[in-house]
């Protein structure tokens, strides 16, 4: 009895489905908020502008929960189509060998016109293979931004600092002003990743990762190490201010303007627009003068989409098709707009440009145009296994040598090492 | 010769059946999985695993980060246990003498029993906050330079408070209810016999709740070293310097957002082996003590 009203249901279901014709295609993402309203937009959008598939976007929670939702649904053999996954999460799936259809294989398939070199320098190959082949679709890509109070510069009779040379004569008179001169909400990605970017120095060995996963790390060199010699003396005097690891406690102290500047992402642009309530304007990343050849272009950060093997050919079809949507410039342009995240394509920036979106808000420009400065040989990207815990290796030491539980140089072999043995790991785990 | 032979009947078996089940589906055999996983190197999504004996255990013994968390969790567990059940002991006595309003002031000091820990987390961290934070301003302006933020002692100080805040609740009202099964005859007997009430609760009532104390040690170290991982999670995410990480964040950490699913699996097998051997300790030497 029960059998039969459930085969009588699934041929209900199944007259249903067939009644729309339409492949479904599920996404699971990390956007929330704000952002998910976007998402929401252009899934529907999508789904307006054909009828052979219907996306379904779902959002998993942030950026961590929704890579371990993935993790444990693959593993089910139960995966949906798309996963949004972040930057340092990028080695841990692109290095399980055949759990994604790269993204290049997956459109050329399906016959969608496919060039890297109409995505903008800085994206191309971050989440590409050592062969430059595009392994996941890079999708809400940001870039650290300074972020600066307007009324507080003025008050104190300072620019905004280009190189932190600059900053470092403009921080004494912020402080008279009433000002803490400058906090920044990511450490490892701000200040350890961007900083090697910045000044293209090398970040890590075998090719910053992408060549191979039996890898050192770099950090420990000397211009690194002055830097954070630098930012503790200016913690230490008055000039920066660290709220800890959490991002939000420092973007607070910048919102209810206790600190001048701050560093965050260029993704938070719409967010401040809605929080601050002063004028504030953004510039590129600081870097020091004569170190490496600064400045070239920073790293982006954020998320990319990867498509998830073991689907039918008639979803993957219908992922190329929403992959081919998503990097249209008008979609590009609609993302860049509502969230301030970079367009990733050029045609799509080049769209923004004409349409006079950047002289409306100059501001929204800055993230771009820090992505496609001038890059070097150390500026694409980096590779690295376990990186997330890396990061938190990063978080902890950066606390010790902020409460100067130990020195910058003590923190920093500290570093080295662990990282090291995280890589060691992550490479017996994943060479064979 | 007669042999006495019991009937057998599968009655109760059927009868515990349902619990066995969903001890071995969601006990037994999530933690053989840990085990078995605690061996291997495997790659998140499964691709590929190979067995490499002890490996994992040696990289997690041998990780400074685990010792300082290790650490951290024991002196976590016995402050939160301890100061958790000495204040509830102390609000139950004197929430046991109230005659008049006695419902109101009960009723009062079980809400904190329905506060879910990450919101008692998020609670705490409200009130920590430094820029809006009305302990945290306060603690500064009676002169401590208190910063959780960057002082490790601080930031195990914020952890203790929250969690201790949220568990009194709970100890008081078992406490309460064991005050309440004390015969009155024996209370009364103990009133004629010694005039100070201190010494009446050291000798007749404390003893008279040993169980009830027992119990209670036993439930918080259990929430301290599990339950609490809300609470941190929502608060200071084990920072400054990974001083407030206890194991349980540790493994999580590791597991979950590190997709190092051989390191994770090994702590916690360790954590299994520890919680083991203080629950042994515990009925072998503590509750020799307790009279029922």
């Amino acid at each position: 009895m029960f059998r039969k009203t459930l085969m009588a249901a699934a041929a209900v279901f199944a007259i249903g489905n067939t009644a729309e014709a339409a492949t479904e295609i599920t996404w699971w993402h990390a956007m929330d908020g704000a952002l998910g309203g976007v998402v929401d937009q252009i899934t529907a959008d999508f789904n307006a502008s054909q009828s052979d598939y219907h996306l379904v976007a779902v959002n998993k929670g942030g950026y961590e929960d929704t890579m371990t939702a993935g993790i444990a649904a693959f593993r089910a053999k139960n995966q949906p189509n798309i996963i949004q996954i972040f930057d340092a999460g990028a080695a841990t799936i692109i290095n399980a060998k055949g759990a994604v259809k790269p993204v290049q294989d997956l459109l050329e398939e399906n016959n969608v016109k496919f060039d890297i070199n109409e995505y903008i320098p800085g994206v191309r190959y971050f989440y590409a293979d050592s062969d430059g082949k595009m392994i996941g679709m890079p999708f809400n890509s940001s870039t650290p931004l300074l972020y600066y109070n307007k009324e507080a510069l003025a008050k104190a009779g300072v620019d905004v600092p280009k190189t932190w040379q600059e900053f470092e004569e403009a921080a004494p008179k912020l402080k008279a002003a009433g000002y803490t001169a400058l906090a920044q909400s990511h450490s490892p990605w701000i200040f350890f990743e961007n900083f090697m970017s910045r000044h293209n120095l090398q970040m890590a060995t075998g090719n910053n990762g992408y060549d191979s996963t039996d890898v050192k790390i770099l950090y420990n060199n000397d211009a690194l190490k002055d830097h954070w010699k630098r930012v503790k003396a200016w913690k230490d005097e008055g000039y920066y201010g660290y709220y800890g690891r959490a991002w939000g406690a420092n973007q607070d102290a910048f919102v209810q303007q206790q600190v001048a500047m701050w560093i965050g992402s260029s993704g938070s642009f719409g967010g401040l627009r809605k929080s601050a309530q002063f004028d504030f304007g953004t510039s590129t990343l600081p870097y020091w003068k004569g170190v490496g050849d600064a400045p070239k272009s920073t790293f982006i950060g954020g998320a990319s989409l990867f498509a998830f093997s073991g689907h039918s050919a008639e979803q993957d079809a219908g992922v190329a098709a929403f992959f081919k949507f998503l990097t249209k410039p008008e979609t590009q342009y609609y993302w860049h707009k509502e969230t301030g995240y970079v367009p990733i394509t050029t045609a799509a920036y080049e769209l923004a440009k004409k349409d006079g979106y950047y002289k409306e808000s100059p501001d929204a420009e800055v993230g771009i145009q820090q992505l496609s400065e001038e890059g070097g040989e150390w500026t694409k990207g980096y590779r690295l296994g376990f990186y997330v815990q890396i990061r938190e290796v990063i978080y902890r030491e950066v606390d010790k040598m902020m409460n100067g539980e130990e020195t910058i140089d003590a923190a920093f072999n500290t570093i080295e090492e662990e990282a090291n043995g995280l890589l060691d790991r992550f490479n017996d785990t994943y060479s064979n | 010769m007669k042999r006495v032979q019991f009937e057998h009947s599968a009655v109760p078996y059927l009868f515990v059946a349902p619990q066995i089940l969903i001890i071995s589906i969601f006990f037994l055999w999530p933690a053989a999985q840990a085990v078995y996983q605690s061996f291997l190197l495997e790659d998140a999504f499964g691709m590929s695993s190979q067995f490499v004996w002890f490996r994992n255990f040696e990289d997690v013994l041998s990780s400074a980060s685990w010792s300082r968390s290790a650490i951290f969790t024991v002196i976590f567990s016995v402050a939160v246990a301890v100061i958790s059940i000495t204040i509830s002991l102390f609000l139950a006595v004197r929430a046991d003498e109230v005659i008049r309003g006695a419902k109101s002031y009960r009723t009062l000091l079980m809400w904190g029993y329905a506060v879910a820990p990450p919101v008692a987390g998020l609670l705490g961290n409200m009130m920590f906050n430094p820029l809006m934070g009305d302990l945290y301003k306060a603690f500064n302006s009676f002169g401590f330079e208190f910063n959780h933020i960057q002082n490790a002692n601080d930031a195990a100080f914020v952890v203790i408070l929250i969690a201790v805040w949220k568990q009194v609740s709970v100890n008081f009202i078992f406490f309460l209810s064991g005050l309440q099964g004390i015969p009155k005859s024996v209370q009364e007997a103990a009133t004629l016999d010694c005039k100070s009430a201190e010494r009446r609760f050291w000798t007749i009532t404390f003893p008279l709740l040993a169980p009830t104390t027992f119990f209670l040690l036993v439930i918080n170290l259990t929430y301290a070293f599990f339950e609490t991982f809300g609470i941190i999670d929502v608060s200071t995410k084990g920072s400054p310097g990974g001083a407030t990480a206890t194991l349980v964040y540790k493994v999580y950490v590791d597991g979950f957002i590190g997709a190092d699913l051989g390191g994770s699996s090994a702590q916690s097998v360790l954590l299994m082996i520890m919680v083991s051997i203080l629950t042994v300790f515990q009925f072998r030497f503590i509750e020799r003590k307790v009279h029922y």
